[in-house]
């Protein structure tokens, strides 16, 4: 007496799954969420006496984003195009200018054996750059001036990094692994011969109101 | 002499729609899959500007987002229209430098992190781009305060000709 079970009308399931779709496509964002990343300086502690450093002029370059986002660099006005060469050579000061940062002698440690320019120890001997890039603004610099500027900045950095990373390990420096150990070596070791030396001053008023 | 006789086989022949819910289903489940919930209802309007050097972040967990911007119309007509700060879902209020609200929101945000992330936070600064730096230091100014540190100005993808363009 096995009564056979009715069968379950499909044809509305499209329907449903239509109603679902749209649900989705409308409430739903696509974005990636991608941006600059950097690191702010934390705030001296009160009972850190503030003394004043003294820094060679000559390692000093200063960015200025006045308050109708006129870009001034080392005391001249500025094409925000030109920054980043700008950054570049003053990063690396390549003809030794007296007016240039200074290039130190240092050794960086890599991993032994992982590039075929280096020797078999491993460690990097060269001039690595003391200077630092002294980003300022106004308070009514415009956001989206202030974010180009950091921007031509970062890629400068970025340059000189990739073009170290592509000579002696032919890779670029974005697609180097960092959750590998010899990767991750080899990253840490470029960011402490190009160092992303830009500071941000503390707030101030440049002249005028607000 | 055939036995069964075509019905009259002039009309068009039905199309089979027995696999439209597969297809359908199909494009909901990479929906459901490829998109994230909105989860925040931004109350201010926020063109974040471009930039070449942008890169992914990568742990949505650790990322809190900060808003500043404009107020949108139906807010506008609470609270006006001068830029505002908008710390994941809720509005600062706060006047002058909002230190205390940062505080208070990153200390709840670094609550929910594990203990082995809690220094790894990252705040999302999604500011419009035709803000005044004078709000956005002072966003900086209270979360140096508050020692969240690494911060991520938001930025879409600029593609620039090799060389360069005015």
């Amino acid at each position: 007496m096995a009564r056979s079970t009715p069968e379950v009308n499909g044809g509305s399931l499209a329907d449903i799954a239509f109603l679902l779709l749209i649900f989705f496509l409308v409430t739903t964002t696509m974005d990636t969420d991608t941006g600059i990343t950097r690191l702010l300086p934390p705030i001296p502690d009160a009972d850190q006496e503030n003394v004043e450093v003294k820094v060679n002029k000559r390692n000093v370059l200063v960015v200025l984003l006045n308050r109708s986002d006129k870009l001034m660099v080392g005391g001249a006005e500025m094409d925000r195009l030109d920054l980043k060469d700008k950054t570049i050579e003053f990063f690396t000061n390549p003809q030794h200018r007296e007016d240039l940062p200074v290039m130190e002698d240092t050794e960086v440690p890599f991993p032994p054996g992982s590039s075929s320019l280096l020797p078999p120890n491993g460690i990097w001997r060269g001039e690595v750059s003391k200077g630092v890039i002294s980003l300022q603004n106004d308070r009514s610099t415009t956001y989206g001036k202030y974010l180009q500027v950091q921007n031509e900045l970062v890629a400068a950095v970025n340059l000189l990094r990739n073009d170290f990373c592509k000579l002696y390990f032919d890779k670029d420096y974005a697609d180097l692994n960092t959750a590998n150990p010899i990767e991750e070596e080899i990253q840490s070791g470029i960011r402490k011969i190009y160092k992303m030396n830009i500071s941000e001053s503390e707030p101030k008023n440049i002249g005028g109101r607000n | 002499m055939s036995k069964f006789k075509r019905k009259k086989g002039k009309g068009l022949p039905t199309i089979n729609t027995s696999s439209l819910p597969d297809i359908v289903f199909m494009l909901l489940f990479f929906f459901m899959v490829a998109t994230t919930m909105r989860e925040t209802e931004v109350q201010v309007k926020v063109k974040v500007p471009e930039a070449t050097e942008v890169k992914k972040l990568e742990k949505k967990s650790l990322v809190s987002y900060i808003y500043i911007g404009r107020p949108v119309a139906h807010v506008a007509k609470l609270y006006g229209t001068e830029p505002l700060i908008q710390l994941n879902d809720k509005l600062v209020s706060e006047e002058g430098i909002p230190y205390e609200s940062i505080q208070d929101f990153t200390l709840a945000e670094r609550e929910k992190l594990p203990e082995a992330d809690k220094n790894k936070m990252v705040m999302s600064l999604r500011i419009d781009e035709n803000i005044t730096m004078g709000k956005v230091d002072d966003v900086k100014q209270a979360l140096r305060h508050a020692k969240a540190l690494i911060i991520n100005y938001s930025a879409r993808k600029e593609y620039r000709e090799q060389g360069r363009q005015r």
